[in-house]
């Protein structure tokens, strides 16, 4: 493997770890409004607070880890995508910002404010929708190099049958994912009246995850052929993938073994978000950017590579020490450690 | 200045936009950089000497310190994808030589927030109380590291080394050596040690509005005692840092230097210039000039040679307004210098030491302090990224050549700046009500402390 390749692929790695974090606490936003709407609010609000307290700061590391790394080891990509996408990027930011505070505000501040709540809500599902426009874009036709400056064809992205089949799997995924992992957690808590509304979310959005995903395949085939056959031959990661998928809602289905459930949930997307990532390889930018042009110095992609293998080091024990206080103690996820609920 | 009223101008609204992004972050990145340490000091004493008001002390201090954590992240978030956004070329070349830091930071920064997630929810739950507490040293550590590495991407800046320059461009990075500017030990120490101090002196202003509001209790003196000791020691190390800036200036920047003090001649002698006029042929006048200071400041010798502006091409120059935002700065210092005199002043007097807690200057001025010492951080940092111009990297880049030539820089400035004024307001709100409804005094009943330490 290349210094290019181990690049990316780390980078990728991070993007998807953003993915799952990022899709469970936007989802979580999402399903606690929509029961706060329809009069349940107390039922999955508690297993969702309990789980996202201690986490909600680590899941804006990934997409930082993510930006960060990219301009990196690729600099170009900073030159490229920061010209194009100032306006999507800003909006992505300002939906990010208003999240993020909100729920500190929210949580700790004063509790069961409504425009709080919707505020939180709804950006769960815009800033997934606006962060996936990158993805569009970077499938090529979108931005014009014109007299050397990069142009963002802002009228073609909104007319593409592509970008919005990208933005209706970014939200469908994200209720699918947070709602697989919440019922797992409810579970575990032993809270069945929860567990048994978020089952019937995790089962309502499977069938649009799927099918979504078909469309995006459809519509790549058009809008991309050389990615879409890259894609076909790697035919088997998508068949692995809806493997996963069957077996993760069968097993949800059954009530049975729904931490293996939420694994292969993970799988699930690893297999689909590492095959569409590496079909699309060598280009991080279709057509006028590939991982080769303009890679960053030897020196800085070693030096890159030595500092994320210490981080790693100093890393994986504390997500490690994070998931075994709060993800595996079934005390903590039971509640019961929350007698005087710490920050009270 | 004026393309910004006359038409549309990338590179001044693309400098308005990055400017205001970071005024409003550098607020709650400072609390987020020296509030850890404060309450660290506080968990540690209040273990060691078995003082639940001083635990109680930390608890509270992280209770709010959570509401600025999560503006600090966003903004946070929002510079760093501004940095690509609106300066790409720039970050092209930045991705070539200082990605190395960069990526240090985001990984110091997630350090941090998984131990501060653990810490927030594990107060009551380890028998050991010491093991809550070694949970905040990887926040400390965490939130430190980030203003370390982020300063040395700056300090690189302001003072590139560690690569070769060809034509006009960068062929040979060494990424180790370039985080190790000139510019970076001082820059470094002095973001960290004055982070420290401006948390002290809020964290002081706090107990200070309390005591002045007539609560007697000793919970508030106990709190007003640690953090303005705290905000003195602090202070002794940010300014002797601070001389030591002045002297790295001296060698490595001088043009800043000179600027500053509106220096044009190359000469030895060089005396100090506060306030005055420059007329238009750059004669000073009406100014206060303390002589030999600036050569003392400069080299620790009265006839020291202190580098002149006239050595520097017009267009290389900073812009001459720069005095009078550094004889502000040391106005501000001043001010702070006079609060904690008056505190040290009623500490040594032990005669009648509880005197302290009720003397309204003293109090009052506790108060004015901590928005003087933000202030002071703000002032630094225009001061110092004024005097960087017209170079986005000192002698490599210009700014106007890093900006992006995207057409809507001007609407994301006003969005921005909405977002800025919705979050300061907000978090301001959410803290106030956070601590009005949950008094300590009424908090130390609840927990069965009241009779403990009084």
């Amino acid at each position: 493997m290349s210094v290019e390749q181990l690049g990316i692929a780390i980078l990728w790695l991070f993007l998807f770890g953003y993915l799952v974090v990022a899709s469970i606490d936007f989802g979580a936003g999402f399903f606690s409004y929509y029961s706060h709407l329809t009069g349940q609010r107390g039922q999955i609000r508690t297993i969702i607070e309990r789980y996202l307290n201690p986490v909600w700061e680590v899941t804006n590391v990934f997409l930082v880890f993510f930006f960060v790394g990219l301009v990196g080891f690729f600099p170009d990509t900073a030159y490229y995508y920061g010209t194009a996408l100032l306006v999507p990027g800003s909006i992505a930011i300002i939906l990010i910002a208003i999240r993020g505070s909100y729920y500190a505000f929210h949580s700790y501040g004063f509790r069961s404010k409504s425009l709080y709540m919707f505020l939180y809500g709804a950006s769960g599902l815009l800033i997934p929708a606006s962060l996936s426009t990158v993805l569009t874009i970077s499938e090529g036709g979108f931005i014009a190099i014109d007299n050397g400056q990069v142009q963002f064809l802002f009228w073609e992205l909104l007319t593409s049958p592509y970008a919005w089949a990208v933005v209706v799997l970014a939200i469908v995924s994200v209720l699918y994912i947070s709602a697989m992992f919440l019922s797992y957690y409810a579970s575990k808590a032993k809270d069945s009246s929860a567990f048994e509304q978020l089952r019937r979310y995790g089962l309502v959005w499977c069938l649009p995850t799927i099918f979504s995903s078909l469309f995006v395949f459809y519509a790549i085939r058009s809008h991309n052929p050389e990615h879409f056959s890259g894609m076909l031959s790697l035919w088997w990661m998508f068949a692995l993938s809806f493997v996963c998928f069957a077996g993760a809602t069968w097993l949800l289905w059954k009530r049975k073994h729904l931490g293996l459930s939420f694994v292969l949930v993970i799988l699930q997307f690893g297999f689909a978000f590492f095959g569409y990532g590496a079909s699309r390889l060598p280009y991080l930018l279709y057509p006028y950017l590939t991982i080769t042009d303009h890679f960053t110095s030897k020196p800085m992609a070693t030096a890159l590579v030595i500092a994320f293998v210490l981080g790693f080091i100093l890393l994986i024990p504390s997500l490690y020490l994070l998931m075994r206080l709060f993800l595996f103690d079934a005390r903590y996820v039971e509640g019961q450690t929350l007698k005087n609920k710490s920050m009270e | 200045m004026e393309s910004l009223f006359n038409g549309y101008d990338p590179v001044a609204f693309s400098r308005l936009l990055t400017g205001t992004t970071l005024f409003f972050h550098i607020i709650f990145a400072t609390i987020g950089v020296g509030v850890p340490l404060m309450i660290a000091l506080a968990e540690f004493i209040g273990i060691k000497r078995n003082d639940s008001h001083y635990l109680l002390l930390a608890r509270r201090w992280s209770r709010g310190f959570v509401i600025t954590v999560a503006v600090g992240v966003v903004t946070g978030t929002a510079i760093g994808l501004q940095l690509s956004l609106l300066w790409p070329t720039f970050m092209r070349a930045a991705g070539q030589t200082i990605a190395l830091p960069l990526f240090m930071e985001t990984f110091a920064f997630f350090f941090e927030a998984i131990f501060l997630g653990i810490y927030l929810y594990t107060w009551d739950r380890f028998k050991n109380r010491w093991l809550h507490f070694f949970l905040l040293i990887p926040v400390v550590i965490g939130s430190s590291a980030s203003a370390l590495f982020i300063t040395v991407v700056n300090a690189f800046m302001n003072a590139p080394v560690g690569v070769t320059l060809q034509n006009g461009k960068i062929v040979d990075v060494n990424p180790w050596a370039a985080m190790l500017s000139p510019a970076a030990p001082t820059k470094v120490a002095h973001v960290l040690s004055s982070a420290y101090l401006t948390c002290a002196f809020i964290l002081a202003a706090i107990a200070a509005w309390s005591l002045l509001a007539g609560r007697r209790h000793v919970y508030y003196k106990k709190a007003f005692k640690l953090t303005m000791i705290a905000a003195a020691v602090f202070f002794a190390a940010t300014a002797l840092i601070g001389d030591f800036s002045g002297k790295y200036l001296a060698k490595y920047q001088p043009e800043k230097l000179a600027a500053m003090e509106w220096h044009f001649e190359t000469t030895d002698k060089a005396p100090f210039v506060f306030g005055g006029i420059l007329t238009e042929n750059n004669e000073v006048k009406y100014a206060l000039e303390i002589p030999y200071l600036l050569s003392i400041l400069a080299t620790d010798t009265p006839d020291g040679t202190v580098i002149g502006l006239n050595e520097f091409a017009q267009e290389d120059r900073p812009p001459l307004y720069i005095h009078y935002l550094f004889d502000v700065k040391m106005l501000l210092v001043g001010m702070l210098v006079v609060v904690l005199s008056l505190f040290l002043a009623f500490l040594v007097r032990r005669k009648n030491k509880g005197q302290m807690y009720e003397s309204k200057w003293l109090l009052c001025g506790t108060i004015a302090a901590a928005p003087l010492a933000m202030l002071t951080i703000e002032h630094g940092w225009i001061f110092s990224e004024i005097g960087r111009q017209p170079w986005i990297l000192r002698g490599l880049m210009r700014t106007s050549e890093g900006a992006t030539a995207s057409a809507h820089v001007d609407s994301m400035l006003i969005a921005f700046v909405l977002l800025y004024i919705v979050l300061a307001i907000s978090s301001v709100a959410v803290l106030i009500r956070m601590f009005r409804s949950n008094r300590a005094e009424d908090e130390m009943i609840a927990k069965g402390i009241e009779r403990g330490g009084c």
